[in-house]
């Protein structure tokens, strides 16, 4: 894709940010189990890379997917965490609220989470209900002006610290509701509530430096005014807006994939074996041409769903299914091949892409594994 | 207060390098950028945007059409309005006739309190065009800023870097300031500025909108003369000693009898 110039200086400010204040010692401590400084944050915040397609009234930047999708491509080129921490804001945190919330909603919770003053968490996989996100069993139940909420979420990225979370719940228990992804409502959930607790945080393969656990809900009480949307149409908003999340993940993996890249291809021009940089033989540059191949084809299927997503085609969730699909699955092959380029120093934690090659690999798994997105592919295709 | 702000594009020299036979840059595929030292003036006179209500920044390059990406940088950087004295008759011009055309946009622009210049530019190293555009424009000026201390009613309070020191210097506005990059650290862009720095419009002059004739400007007006121009060769790297006096005046001395100095 040819880019526009104010696409060009997005990828700079992006490119300007994560060169100077990504700095290998940091991401390593962080790696090693250090918090995530709140300095970065907030100077991503002030950059204005947590509310990047947010509308201006809502503390937003008022831009585009595409920019999203640099954005989010550059940091994770630098910092695979990095970029979690960027997209939460923008996609499964703000996502449901700018597709379902009133003004009244938008102000309390888009402005906060938009200017990073306020973390928001996505609550929809459950132990029991993860690919078939329609088997939701926390159940919401009417209760004068509030809901009673009861049930365990898993997986929540951000769960510990988050001010509020999204929660998935069935408010629908009659038989036609039964077993579906009928019947299930969208609330917001302040974590202070009574009734909310965290589970401890998940010691996870990557991504380390951003907490996930789960949220578990035990008699919560939630006004009818934190209902996102309208009752019963929640899983039609945790869908919506996996449609971006999917773009996200696409962004992030050909990020993590074209860091990997330039490891390898820097580790190439500089090892030695027999007499020669390893960039000289044959079995190591295809490797490398097969990687950049890979990785343009995964580039120009996520830019190419940022802009259809841009211009509300009907073709926009396809495309995000696809470019998340073949983008994780293609910076997989692309991290385990730099690795294998590496040799014996890619399985060591002072190369940088040991920490990409962990990464990476639940990008395949996340908002939808490759498995769900090759069901919407071919469900898009072939039809019902 | 209005400020204005000379801006440059200038070939990243990091990436830039010298042809051997003809001894000149080797421009192409080479990214273009904002000078750094114009990026620590525009960021001084931004933060006292911030600092001060009210205040406009507006930037002027001279240049080709291209540099219009650059304005915009500057634009998402912060900037209120950008100018673009561009013409076929501004080119080949050195600092004499740069900042005879520069300081004629200042003038088209009109009133102002404080001009900011970067100290000179990555692809001349002249650091002239700031002080010539104030002799221009017969105003004072201040080279090698390190810090505004104050800015009062009719003047302002500066630090003036030296090579062991500096000179605090009040000096009457309206001024041409240039900036040193110990001045601060430039700011990074907003996202949303960035999408409004598309929104405007560029004011593009050329000799005919400045009234400036035409023979004082460009090559014709330019007397500097390229002699030659040759990268100098690397000095080594130095090497520190450490201990007592005492045990760095013996390696030293070993270090010179190794050499046969002594």
């Amino acid at each position: 894709m040819i880019f526009s110039e104010k696409h060009e200086l997005m990828r700079k400010l992006v490119r300007d940010f994560a060169e100077k204040e990504l700095p290998n010692e940091l991401l390593d401590a962080i790696d090693e189990g250090a918090e995530y400084p709140k300095e970065v944050l907030d100077k991503m915040a002030k950059a204005g890379f947590f509310g990047i397609k947010t509308p201006l009234e809502y503390g937003g930047q008022g831009s585009d997917c595409v920019s999203y999708v640099i954005a989010i491509e550059e940091i994770a080129r630098v910092s695979a965490v990095s970029a979690v921490w960027m997209s939460a804001p923008n996609s499964l945190g703000g996502g449901p609220l700018m597709l379902a919330g009133t003004e009244a909603q938008l102000q309390k919770y888009l402005k906060p989470v938009a200017t990073g003053k306020g973390i928001m968490a996505f609550g929809l996989t459950e132990p029991g209900a993860g690919t078939d996100a329609g088997g939701t069993v926390t159940t919401a139940v009417k209760d004068g002006d509030y809901y009673i909420l009861n049930g365990r979420k898993t997986f929540i990225t951000t769960a510990p610290i988050a001010d509020w979370s999204i929660v998935y719940a069935k408010t629908d228990f009659s038989e036609k509701a039964k077993g579906r992804s009928r019947g299930i409502s969208a609330f917001i959930v302040d974590m202070k509530l009574p009734g909310v607790s965290c589970g401890k945080s998940e010691k996870k393969m990557g991504l380390k430096g951003c907490p996930t656990s789960d949220v578990i809900l035990e008699d919560v009480r939630v006004h009818k005014d934190d209902l996102l949307g309208e009752e019963n149409r929640g899983f039609q908003n945790a869908m919506k807006t996996l449609d971006l999340g999917r773009i996200g993940v696409a962004a992030t993996s050909i990020g993590v994939a074209q860091g990997a890249l330039d490891e390898a291809v820097k580790y190439a021009k500089e090892r030695k074996q027999f007499g020669r940089r390893i960039a000289d033989f044959q079995a190591i540059n295809f490797m490398i041409a097969d990687m950049a191949t890979k990785l343009q084809a995964a580039k120009e299927l996520t830019y190419r769903a940022a802009q259809l997503k841009d211009l509300n085609s009907p073709e926009a969730g396809t495309a995000a299914s696809m470019a998340k699909y073949y983008a994780s699955e293609v910076c997989n092959e692309i991290a385990g091949k730099a690795v294998q380029i590496h040799g014996g120093y890619g399985y060591i934690a002072e190369y940088k892409v040991e920490r990409m090659y962990r990464d990476c690999r639940v990008f395949t798994i996340f908002e939808g594994t490759s498995q769900v997105q090759q069901m919407v592919i071919a469900g898009n295709i072939i039809g019902a | 207060m209005k400020i204005f702000v000379l801006v440059k594009q200038v070939p990243d020299t990091n990436e830039v390098k010298i042809d051997p036979v003809t001894g000149t840059l080797i421009r192409e595929g080479v990214p273009s950028i904002l000078n750094p030292d114009d990026a620590n003036a525009l960021e001084e006179a931004l933060a006292l945007k911030d600092q001060y209500p009210g205040t406009t920044v507006d930037v002027i390059s001279m240049g080709p059409p291209q540099a219009n990406y650059m304005l915009r940088e500057c634009l998402a950087l912060g900037a209120d309005n950008a100018y673009l004295l561009s013409s076929r008759t501004f080119g080949g011009a050195d600092t004499c006739a740069t900042s005879t055309t520069l300081a004629a946009g200042v003038k088209k622009i009109g009133e102002y309190d404080i001009i900011f210049a970067g100290r000179q530019a990555i692809d001349g190293d002249t650091a002239q065009v700031g002080p010539q555009t104030a002799q221009r424009l017969g105003i004072p000026s201040v080279s090698y800023v390190q810090k505004i201390r104050e800015v009062k009613d009719k003047t302002v309070v500066v630090e003036r870097a030296l090579e062991d020191g500096y000179e605090i210097v009040e000096i009457q506005r309206p001024c041409v300031l240039t900036a040193i990059k110990e001045l601060n650290t430039p700011r990074y862009m907003t996202v949303r500025q960035i999408e409004e720095a598309y929104k405007k419009d560029i004011t593009v002059w050329d000799e005919f909108d400045l009234k400036v004739d035409p023979k004082t400007v460009g090559l014709i007006a330019s007397p500097t003369q390229v002699h030659k121009s040759f990268t100098p060769p690397p000095k080594g790297a130095g090497e520190m000693l450490h201990g007592t006096p005492s045990e760095m005046a013996a390696a030293l001395v070993s270090k010179l009898t190794e050499k046969h100095v002594l």
